[in-house]
């Protein structure tokens, strides 16, 4: 498969680990943001191909892992209305709510449907105008295109029975809030390519500066992420902190500017809330007032109730980079993939899920 | 009354009713069985048949049920597929395939045209296979309550050999073969389905297994054990295998073939190929010294013509390393129940 293949081989990948090697003369700890990067460390076992001073730490970039409990709960409310088709993309179903999941819901007569793209859904409601049809929109800025033209094209279409759920966040927020703590034990970034696709990489020429710590644009494959290693060493390494595009072959400065306008006229940005860190500001994406009748929650006048998180969940320090998940006393015994206590453990892009799956048994 | 207990086995508060996932290849469905059906019903067989003494001889029996949507989809059909699934269950205990049960559920308002290409296909599917369907059953269910048709059928099948194809016969310096690319059927399903298209329609790669099987042991290989990689896929299989033999088996990602439409559609989803259904691979666990002899063999029919040796058993540990394309090692581990296709 071009432009997979050859960033995949054993070759490449030895090569690029052994010039890491050569530049490298201390520790160093970096952080991969997305959740699709730290599937691809454990899966191709990247992380045994580093020098020993340099850790890997996994970010918060997991959509289905920040999402809030208290929206899962909103979703499961609305999934339980007889009037309402709930779709969504497959990974959310898992995710436990307070009390129980989408696929429970769906297994106890909620119509619970998995569509590939929102569009999907926006059809639906097309075709079944009885019935309300609501997306879960979630995800970072790599979903908010679709699903802003979705709700663009409900408007178009004049829909009074589709409706979004959103829980959008942004990641440049999330990197200022990791630097800004602290306790920040990271030293410099492996920002997500495809997050860049759609927005370009400018909003991290400020957090590169004022934090001193290197970002580099990265993509997805085993040497993508060896590549993007070495630019960040070699530039802690000299004393640098500039943000670098490892992924130029998918990457432009500015991003897709008919992505971004279009989510510009659907979205305002305002603070939200992160499954296991807490509230960022500016670091969500919002309906606007011109949308506010897609809005579920406002269509539905869905309450925020009380959530209880497990005492026992480390998440949230997991997701900081603070600890690794095989350092949480409830992992792979009180918490696995059939019975998670925290959404980490869930989603297949999850840290702990990821180690969870690759790692349990160390080689 | 001593023996018999009210009380469930599987931890009914964590799941108060069935999910997809308890019939999706993964921990869930292996729970049920083996904490739920296997401990109601006794008996803990390991394979895909069970194997019963019968007037001197031994007798394979195997059961399995069709619910495939849609039910004509590239490379087959619910009718054929049918046929090689229940047929492939008996060639993996070793067992020379020799008749079929057909049971019909059928919704109420299906097409006749529609019935009657189901039947024709399973009818030639399994006259190619060598078995004879020889029993049956029908049952209509109102509009509504199934998929158009579903299919149960029940094998039966007989021993020319006297080898035992069981876990317990792997044997640390067995070889592992895999009979072909892996991944086809579970990504056609899919993408017919859900409407996905893709440059070229993915194809099914359902197919009868018993022939090729059947020659190892005609020509002598000596067969430790054999897998069909159904739901779940090679993934699953191998994990299954090793728990249940106790061995620790080795495997070379690169070699197991996946083709790169396959590839580009897991890709997509965010779906492991590895974990993807299919309909005619297996694995065959045979003598390091054998190996050679029994690729030779399985490369002679069409349905095996990408058989490739992938990795071997060795003492002890009960899991499965796998070596990953940049050469790096990782455990393999059951899913818990279907795979999801992700966010981004």
């Amino acid at each position: 498969m071009k432009w997979v293949d050859e960033f995949r081989t054993a070759e490449s990948a030895q090569r690029a680990a052994a010039a890491l090697g050569r530049i490298t003369t201390r520790e160093w700890r970096i952080m991969e943001i997305c959740g699709g990067q730290t599937h691809a460390i454990l899966r191709f076992g990247i992380d045994q191909l580093l020098p020993p001073g340099i850790t890997l730490l996994h970010g918060p970039g997991c959509p289905v892992c920040v999402t809030p409990l208290e929206q899962i709960d909103k979703a499961i409310e609305l999934a339980r209305r007889p009037e309402v088709i709930f779709t969504s993309f497959g990974d959310m179903l898992r995710v436990p709510g307070s009390h129980e999941d989408l696929l429970s819901v769906k297994a106890a007569g909620g119509d619970v449907r998995i569509v590939y793209s929102p569009l999907e859904a926006v059809e639906l409601a097309r075709r079944h105008p009885g019935r309300e049809v609501v997306f879960f929109a979630v995800g970072f800025e790599t979903t908010a295109p679709a699903n802003a033209m979705a709700a663009y094209r409900a408007r178009e279409l004049g829909l009074s029975n589709f409706s979004l759920l959103v829980s959008h966040v942004l990641v440049p927020p999330a990197i200022e809030a990791i630097l800004s703590s602290p306790s920040c034990r990271i030293q410099g970034f492996l920002a997500a390519g495809h997050v860049c696709t759609v927005e370009g990489f400018e909003d991290y020429l400020p957090i590169a500066a004022r934090h001193g710590a290197p970002i580099v644009i990265t993509g997805f494959e085993p040497l993508d992420i060896l590549q993007g290693i070495y630019l960040c060493v070699k530039q802690l390494e000299e004393g640098r902190a500039e943000v670098e595009n490892q992924y130029a072959r998918a990457v432009r400065p500015g991003g897709n500017p008919a992505a971004r306008r279009l989510v510009r006229e659907v979205f305002e940005i305002g603070p939200r809330k992160w499954r296991g860190i807490g509230e960022i500001p500016n670091s969500g994406l919002h309906l606007r007032e011109s949308f506010a009748a897609f809005d579920a929650e406002r269509k539905f006048s869905l309450a925020a109730g009380d959530v209880a998180e497990s005492s026992q969940c480390i998440s949230g320090l997991v997701l900081q980079g603070a600890r690794k998940p095989h350092e949480c006393a409830a992992f792979a015994n009180l918490c696995t993939p059939e019975h998670p206590l925290g959404a980490t453990m869930v989603s297949s892009e999850g840290a702990c899920a990821a180690y969870y799956r690759y790692k349990r048994t160390h080689v | 009354m001593s023996d018999y207990s009210l009380s469930c086995p599987l931890p009914i508060s964590d799941y108060p009713r069935v999910l997809m996932a308890h019939g999706g290849g993964g921990r869930l469905m292996h729970d049920l069985i083996h904490k739920m059906f296997a401990a109601a019903f006794g008996g803990q067989s390991e394979t895909d048949s069970a194997v019963l003494p019968y007037a001197g001889q031994r007798l394979a029996f195997t059961t399995d049920s069709f619910v495939v949507k849609p039910l004509f989809f590239p490379g087959g059909d619910i009718g054929s597929l049918a046929v090689h699934g229940t047929v492939n269950d008996l060639a993996m205990s070793g067992a020379t395939p020799r008749a079929l049960s057909a049971g019909y559920i059928l919704e109420e308002g299906l097409p006749m045209e529609t019935l009657w290409r189901v039947v024709h296909s399973m009818a030639q599917a399994a006259r190619q296979a060598g078995v004879s369907i020889v029993t049956g059953d029908t049952k209509v269910v109102e509009r509504g309550k199934c998929d158009g048709l579903y299919i149960n059928t029940a094998g039966v099948g007989f021993f020319e050999h006297s080898q035992d194809v069981t876990p317990a016969a792997i044997q640390p310096g067995d070889v592992i073969l895999l009979s072909g690319d892996v991944g086809r059927h579970g990504m056609a399903i899919m993408a017919s389905r859900e409407g996905l298209e893709f440059e070229s329609a993915i194809e099914s790669d359902s197919a009868p297994v018993a022939a090729p099987v059947l020659e190892l042991f005609r020509r002598g290989v000596e067969v430790h054990c054999l897998r069909d990689l159904t739901r779940g896929g090679i993934a699953s299989a191998l994990v299954e295998l090793a728990v249940s033999s106790g061995r620790e088996f080795s495997v070379d990602e690169t070699r197991i073939a996946v083709r790169g439409d396959v590839r580009a559609a897991c890709e997509i989803l965010g779906f492991d190929p590895l974990y993807v259904a299919n309909e005619g691979r297996f694995i065959a666990f045979v003598p390091e010294t054998q190996s050679a002899c029994a690729l030779d063999i399985l490369r002679s029919f069409e349905a095996c013509s990408g058989a490739a040796v992938i990795g071997r058993a060795q003492e002890g540990g009960g899991r499965v390393l796998v070596r990953s394309a940049i050469g790096a090692t990782r455990i393999l581990d059951l899913l818990s129940g279907e795979q999801l296709p992700r966010i981004c």
